[in-house]
Formats: C-alpha cells, sequence, structure tokens
C-alpha cells in the first residue's frame, strides 16, 4: 500500500490532487446497478452502519460516511442508489445522475468514482460502466462477490479488463474484505492507472449490451454456472404448497419468539431501572429536581427502554430474512394480493420495511416511478404495524391478555392476539390502497420486475451493524423526543403550584387536559390518563408507556405496582382492546408526518392521511369496545 | 390452464414467454410495451435475440420467474404476455 517506487512511470490516479477546501474531505461517490453489494462496501470502508439488504432497492437516498485512509487523510463517500443506466425514470436514478454531475445542492461533487459490479452477472452490468467512464472521473471498477464467482467456477482477467475499458479494476468480495486492498490503494491514489480509452456512447440498451459482451469476452470473462443451492431452496419457497406454509410459519415463528424470547430479557432491564430508580430516590435529599429525576424521567424513559430486546430481535429477524435472499421470494408469494388491491410489485419493498419504520419507507417508495402508484404507497405505509407499536403491544397484551395454549405450546392466545395486530394493520392497508386505487390514484400498471438474488447466508457483521444502529435509534429517541416528552409533561403535571406545593394530578395542567379530551374518548372505554397518554404519544407512539409509567410513578398509590397492575385499575379489557385497535390504526408520529410532506411536497397529503387514520383509529376503537 | 385469453386470439400466431412452460427456452424476438418500460426490461436482459428460460412461479402461477442473462426476475403474466418469443430448435410442442 506504500506509494514506493515498483509501478514509477505510471500515472496516479488523480485522487492524490486534492482540490477540496481545508478541512473538507475529498468525495468518493460509491455507484452500481441495484443489488451489487454497494452498501456492504461502503460499511466496510467507512465503518458507518447503514441498512445493507440482499434485495434491490435498499438505498434510496444519498448516504454520506467517512473513509479514513492508512497515512491518516479522511475521505467522503457517497453511497448512492442502485441504477441500471443514467438515463432517469425514477427519483432514485435522478438522484445518482446529479450527485454524479454536481447539480445536487448539499453534496460535494464526487471527484472519483467506485462502480461496484456484480461480477456473478459481468456482462450485464458492465453495461453501466460505459455512461460511467463517460463521465471522465477517475474510476475504480470494482468486482464484487468475487467468492460467489469462484465458487460457481466463473473467472475473469482483471488486468486485460482494466486495458480494455481504460480504468483500473479490483476483484472483492465486500462481504468477507477479500481484496479490499486494491480498493484502498485506488482511494490513496496509489493504484497504476491503465491508460485511458475513448469509449463508445451507445444510446440505445442492445447497442450497450453488445459492447459489454464484448468487452467481456476480451477479459476472458466466463460466467459462474447458475447457483444451484438457490435453484434447490426456490424448489421449496415457491412450492405451491410448502411455500405460503413456510412463509406463515416464519411470521409465526418470529411473532413467538419476540414475545417469549424477550421476556427475561425485559424483566432484567426493568430490575435495572428500578433499583437505580430507588438509588437515586434514597441517594439524594428531597427536592423537586429528584423528583423529576426519579419519578418522572427514570420511570418514565425507563419503561420504554424496557422494550428494547422486542425492538432489536424484530429487527434481527428483518435484517437475517433481508440479507438470506428470502424477502425477494416473500414478495413474490404476496404479488398477487398486491397486484388484487392494485398496487404494483415495486410497492413491496417499501411496505415491507414499514414493519420496522415508516419513514425509511416513505422514503423507499422513490423508487416507484409511478406518481400515484408512490403516494398511494406513501398514504398505507404508516398502517403497518412498526416497531413503535411493538413495545405499546407487548405492554397491553401482556397486562391483559392471559396466556393460554391454543396450538399446545406452540402457540398461544397472546401470540394469536399479536398476530392479530400486525394482520389488522395489513388489512387496513390493503383495503385502503384498493378505495385510493380504485378511485383518485387511479393509474396504468407498470410492469413488475424483480430480480431474485441468489440466496446468501448473512453474515454476523452485517446483522450486527444492523441491530446495534437500530438500537441506537431506538436509544436516541427514548433519550430525546420520549425524555422530552417526560418532562414538558412532569412540568404539565406541577402546575398551577399550590403553595409551593404540586397539586393533586386531577387538578394539574396535564389532568384537566386530560379531563378535557374525556368525553370524547369516553366512548372508546379510555379515561383522562389514557387520554394524557394520548396527547403524547401524538409525538411517537411508545410514549404513552412512559407517560403512564410517569403519571403512576407521581401516585402514591400506584407508585409501588407494576405497569402492568397499575393498568388494569385504569382500563377495562374491552378498553383495552379498544387502545390496541387504536394503536393500529392512528397515525401518532411527528417525524411520519413530515416525512410524508416533505416526499409530497406539500401539506395536503399528510394532513387528509393523518384525519383518516385517525377518524378510523376511533371509529375502530369505539367497536372494538362494544365488542369485547 | 389457458394459454391465452380473448384478447390474444389475434396474436396468437406468435407465442409469448406465457406459453413457456417450465424448463422451456426461447429466443425473445420483441416486446410489445411502451419505450420506457420495455427499457427497463431491456436493462434486466430481455434483450430481443436472447435465450429466456422459464423457471419457476409463484403459488398460483402468477408472477414467474425467468432466466435471463445470467439473473433470475419475476415478472407478473401481464407483462410476460407482452414478451414475443420464437421457440429455439429441439422439440418443437406446438406453433
Amino acid at each position: 500500500m506504500s506509494q514506493g517506487g515498483d509501478c514509477h512511470g505510471c500515472a496516479r490516479v488523480a485522487l492524490a490532487d486534492f482540490t477540496a477546501a481545508p478541512g473538507l474531505a475529498t468525495a468518493v461517490a460509491v455507484i452500481g446497478p441495484p443489488n451489487s453489494g454497494k452498501t456492504t462496501l461502503f460499511n466496510r470502508l467507512t465503518g458507518l452502519r447503514q441498512k445493507v439488504a440482499n434485495f434491490p432497492g435498499v438505498t434510496v437516498e444519498q448516504h454520506t460516511g467517512i473513509a479514513q485512509l492508512p497515512d491518516g487523510r479522511q475521505l467522503q463517500l457517497i453511497d448512492l442508489p442502485g441504477v441500471y443506466s443514467l438515463n432517469p425514470r425514477s427519483e432514485d436514478e435522478e438522484v445518482a445522475r446529479a450527485v454524479l454531475t454536481g447539480e445536487r445542492t448539499g453534496v460535494a461533487k464526487p471527484e472519483a468514482v467506485l462502480l461496484v459490479l456484480d461480477s456473478t452477472n459481468l456482462n450485464r452490468h458492465l453495461m453501466l460502466a460505459a455512461p460511467i467512464l463517460a463521465l471522465g472521473l477517475p474510476t475504480l471498477l470494482v468486482l464484487n462477490m468475487a467468492d460467489d464467482l469462484r465458487h460457481r467456477h466463473g473467472k475473469v482477467d482483471t488486468k486485460k479488463l482494466a486495458a480494455e475499458i481504460g480504468a483500473p479494476v479490483a476483484l472483492v468480495s465486500a462481504r468477507n474484505g477479500e481484496g479490499l486492498d486494491s480498493v484502498w490503494d485506488f482511494l490513496a491514489g496509489a493504484m497504476p492507472k491503465p491508460a485511458p480509452r475513448q469509449l463508445p456512447i451507445l444510446q440505445d440498451v442492445p447497442q450497450c449490451r453488445q459492447w459489454a459482451g464484448n468487452v467481456g469476452a476480451q477479459a476472458s470473462y466466463r460466467a459462474p454456472v447458475p447457483p444451484a443451492w438457490t435453484r434447490r431452496l426456490d424448489t421449496i419457497f415457491l412450492h405451491p404448497v410448502a411455500g405460503p406454509v413456510i412463509f406463515l410459519l416464519v411470521v409465526v415463528g418470529v411473532i413467538r419468539t419476540i414475545f417469549e424470547a424477550a421476556a427475561p430479557l425485559n424483566a432484567g432491564i426493568d430490575w435495572l431501572f428500578q433499583a437505580s430508580g430507588n438509588w437515586i430516590a434514597s441517594t439524594f435529599p428531597p427536592s423537586l429536581v429528584r423528583d423529576l429525576v426519579a419519578d418522572g424521567i427514570w420511570r418514565g424513559v425507563g419503561s420504554v427502554v424496557v422494550f428494547l430486546p422486542q425492538v432489536l430481535l424484530l429487527f434481527l429477524f428483518i435484517g437475517i430474512l433481508e440479507d438470506s435472499g428470502y424477502l425477494a421470494r416473500a414478495a413474490l408469494i404476496a404479488d398477487r394480493t398486491m397486484a388484487r388491491v392494485g398496487l404494483q410489485g415495486k410497492s413491496f419493498i417499501p411496505l415491507l420495511s414499514a414493519y420496522g419504520c415508516a419513514v425509511p419507507a416513505i422514503l423507499a417508495t422513490r423508487t416507484i416511478e409511478n406518481k400515484r402508484d408512490r403516494i398511494a404507497t406513501i398514504l398505507i405505509a404508516p398502517f403497518m404495524t412498526c416497531s413503535a407499536r411493538l413495545p405499546v403491544y407487548a405492554l397491553l397484551i401482556a397486562a391483559f391478555i392471559p396466556s393460554r395454549p391454543l396450538l399446545w405450546r406452540l402457540f398461544t392466545t397472546q401470540d394469536a392476539a399479536l398476530l392479530g395486530l400486525y394482520v389488522l394493520g395489513f388489512l387496513a392497508a390493503f383495503l385502503t390502497a384498493w378505495a385510493l386505487k380504485s378511485s383518485v390514484l387511479k393509474s396504468g400498471r407498470t410492469p413488475f420486475l424483480l430480480e431474485m438474488p441468489a440466496y446468501r447466508l448473512p453474515t454476523f457483521s452485517s446483522l450486527g451493524l444492523r441491530l446495534l444502529d437500530r438500537g441506537k435509534v431506538f436509544l436516541r429517541r427514548a433519550g430525546t423526543v420520549i425524555l422530552f416528552a417526560m418532562v414538558v409533561l412532569w412540568v404539565a403535571e406541577h402546575l398551577p403550584l399550590n403553595h409551593g406545593h404540586a397539586p393533586a394530578m386531577e387538578h394539574s395542567v396535564a389532568g384537566m387536559a386530560g379531563h378535557v379530551l374525556e368525553p370524547l374518548i369516553k366512548p372508546l372505554g379510555f379515561n383522562w390518563k389514557i387520554g394524557i397518554g394520548l396527547i403524547t404519544s401524538l409525538a411517537a407512539r411508545e410514549t404513552i408507556i412512559a407517560t403512564l409509567g410517569e403519571i403512576y410513578g407521581m401516585d402514591e398509590k400506584t407508585q409501588r405496582a407494576s405497569l402492568e397492575t397499575a393498568l388494569r385499575h385504569d382500563l377495562s379489557i374491552g378498553g383495552a382492546f379498544a387502545l390496541l385497535v387504536f394503536f393500529a390504526f392512528a397515525m401518532q408520529c411527528f417525524s411520519t408526518v413530515a416525512v410524508v410532506r416533505r416526499e409530497t411536497g406539500g401539506w395536503k397529503w399528510p394532513i387528509l392521511q393523518f384525519t383518516y387514520m385517525g377518524a378510523l383509529a376511533y371509529a375502530g376503537a369505539f367497536v372494538a369496545y362494544r365488542l369485547f | 390452464m389457458q394459454l391465452s385469453g380473448n384478447s390474444a386470439v389475434l396474436e396468437s400466431a406468435s407465442p409469448t414467454l406465457l406459453d413457456l412452460r417450465r424448463g422451456d427456452a426461447a429466443i425473445l424476438e420483441r416486446i410489445d410495451l411502451p419505450g420506457d418500460d420495455a427499457r427497463r426490461l431491456m436493462e434486466l436482459g430481455f434483450l430481443p435475440g436472447t435465450r429466456v428460460t422459464a423457471g419457476l412461479s409463484a403459488p398460483g402461477g402468477d408472477p414467474r420467474v425467468f432466466q435471463v442473462d445470467g439473473s433470475e426476475i419475476a415478472l407478473r403474466r401481464e407483462t410476460a404476455r407482452r414478451l414475443k418469443v420464437r421457440k429455439e430448435g429441439g422439440k418443437p410442442r406446438k406453433s
């Protein structure tokens, strides 16, 4: 990796001459076709955590990260969405093109490009090389998935390829780090650069493909044999009977594990917060501040953090399903349902990621070219059961639904309730989609195209990075939005001061707000305390848990009781069901509202969506309360 | 399984991807879709003159996976119907 003399005479890659302002890192773009492993490479180089999946179309907005060169210099890497060409039709391809040409404001114009291609599909992926190299930026061709290529008996001569296209080539496996030295060499400007070649400018795809095929042939490229394991697994996973059964088993298995495996961990975290809360209360002299910390913040934020294991387990499963390639098969199985409600296959990817969080899901809709389809997908995405609902569901189900075996010990009433809530959100989404697509958002059909990636074993590092990232997001929310809400709530509970003492909860500002709301929510079986929770949960769903935790923590009568026990004083079983249904439908999330406004370019859609989901939540909760 | 609906009667002269059974291969002749859609398919490997092999389908027969140019791409029936093919040598079944 030294700059030293073994290749005197050959030109250095132009990266060495920094033109960027001092202090600003030189920008390098990472680009390639969907599912070529750009993001995995990006993560390897930057160490910055980011969502990667074995699923086309995961990166939708450019992400940046810092890569530290061995000599201490820093480079800014920009991870771009996957594109097949630079001829933009959808918003993500437009983003990629604009960043590369420096038209995108707010992003440094890249001074070099890492073009990541799947070496197991080189002939087709090389089509992207011509337009990228034509931009004139120093470019390294990164042929990824070298391990797959080797195992499946393919080969390519990188020297010949480099000579043929006039750009350096590195054969790597980003997944296990193989061959990354040459990428670092390139970034450090220490890689020999072959003589540049004038490449033909080809507008139409057949010509381009022919050119790519010729280049591949010149580089003695031998395509790998078809992935035998993938074919074998697909005969099982796409089997007319076994396929859907496995699909169902996977879903049920995930739900059950989330419930059972997380419980002991929850108890552990709960104990930690209880013990540390007691320690704070007994160590510091009595004061308002101590009360705020011990009863308000600690108890409130702690009751949300308890659910960290559930959220991590959910993302672990989503990660395994995505990285292994099974999700693409699930998309295939689910496509008929999508088609029936008028949605195109491309909506499936955003909707799946909405099970984690609606915000990235809404960003992911940029891959949908058709405007109306895109808006319809944005409007239904928040119905999918996101990870913020999970703590609320877990708490209410554990408090109100006794665990009784349904299918021996394999499937209990609690599992059924959780599954039912997931199904409920799914149904609401699909009926809404159907109503929209057959009325205001009617559109012509665009063809459904989905590349089926080969199955791969998820790696620990990829899953680990993802969990770390999601865990941080969850804790950051608890430490910012929820913490802030808890402080505001605590103040509202202590005003107006009565001779220097806090009023009884009922007569505080918070209590009065709850009482104002009570007539409206009484038909749903909620009292004023739940009302306060509904108000704070407008910021983020899981805030209701923190709120109730804080309210009960302030009350002498409930201070010692667990949150579950205290809840049973305030909610009947019917009210609990109503609350579950309310949370399944309502759009209680500032971030989602904000991102919908940004992505649809105005307030019209987010207001409509908020109102519609709120009305549905109210009606649903009303019915649920009557039924149970 | 019916191979062609009523609307396809006039075009039934040239077979489409839908007419391929699992494991059958054929040469793609043309794509009867608007420019942008056709381009997208071509970028994924569906170029006239390319060999396409029919693979598995989702339960219910729709969508269906096709092997083309080294990758596997799933298409809905409504799209597959627009891709006209010419059968390769071997054992001509019909047409």
